[in-house]
């Protein structure tokens, strides 16, 4: 066995070993860090395939930043597991059922030597100063520049909706309303009284 | 020499197996999203061996884009878990009936 079939293999069965247990362990912050094995397998996998800046990528936003915020989502509620669970192995051969035979079609249609090494060899490796990430941003900011534009935009949606979502005004912190300070007037803070002057009994 | 079928397959079984932790977990809203993020996982790897394999980088550039979407997608979407956890206390999804007829 060469070693790159080693590598692909080894990475594989721990990207499966890993999903496997994200959808099966009991503890939802345990499930967070198996997705975080997967990710980093799936990242090992794409720079195999020589996509090296999708791998960097996926381990940054993916590990860095998506994972994180399931973690801090998980950690911050407060879930009682054990409802959760209900009906798990009341559902598992029927939903393992699926699966397999899910599996077994799409195998039965990729592996029928359609996809094999005779119908689509393995390309030639890359020069060595070839750049992916200089490859993916001509072609991102020329053919794609439009679609890249959207994508922001996307991302800018996700942001302010995120925010919106989860602002909420506590009713018990004092805040200052600047509009009504500047608004106020002399007459609703000074009040002139006339009282009579006081008399020496 | 891998050929393509192997990273095709592979991506089979990691849909396979997120689409099981539809069923299983499906109360689990928490899970619910990570069963949708190894989907988006699986699909991403086709898109890649397919543009190493076909010799077309336009595959990576839509990769780009779904890790663009799937991470708007599993921002709002725990969102929107806090929210519905503010509210109701529960993040189980069989509590979740207040539109039931």
């Amino acid at each position: 066995m060469e070693f790159k079939q080693f590598i692909f293999y080894f990475f594989a069965a721990v990207l499966v070993f890993a999903a496997t247990m994200v959808i099966t362990v009991k503890n939802p912050v345990k499930a967070a860090l198996f997705l975080v094995l997967a990710f980093f397998n799936a990242a090992g996998l794409w720079l195999l395939l020589q996509a090296e800046f999708l791998a960097i990528v996926l381990v940054l936003v993916y590990v860095g930043a998506v994972m994180v915020l399931f973690l801090f989502v998980v950690m911050m509620l407060d879930i009682n597991i054990a409802r959760l669970r209900e009906g798990f192995t009341r559902y598992l051969p029927l939903g393992g059922a699926v699966a397999v035979l899910l599996a077994a079609e799409m195998a039965l249609v990729l592996g029928s030597g359609r996809f094999g090494l005779e119908r689509v060899p393995e390309p030639a490796g890359l020069a060595a100063d070839a750049s992916n990430t200089r490859a993916l941003g001509r072609l991102l900011y020329t053919t794609y520049a439009y679609p890249f534009e959207l994508a922001a935009l996307v991302l800018l949606v996700a942001i302010i909706a995120a925010i919106v979502l989860t602002l909420r005004r506590r009713k018990d912190t004092k805040y200052q309303d600047p509009g009504r300070q500047v608004r106020v007037e002399r007459s609703e803070r000074v009040r002139l009284v006339k009282m009579p002057a006081e008399k020496k009994s | 020499m891998i050929p393509l079928s192997h990273y095709l397959i592979l991506g089979a079984i990691l849909f396979s197996i997120a689409v099981v932790g539809v069923f299983l977990n499906r109360k689990n809203l928490v899970i619910l999203l990570m069963a949708i993020e190894l989907m988006l996982l699986a699909v991403n790897l086709n898109f890649v061996a397919f543009a190493h394999y076909l010799g077309d980088i336009s595959g990576q550039v839509f990769v780009f884009f779904v890790l663009t979407v799937a991470a708007a997608e599993s921002a709002i979407g725990l969102a929107i878990l806090v929210v519905v956890f503010r509210n109701r206390r529960t993040i189980n999804v069989e509590d979740l009936d207040t539109l039931k007829g």
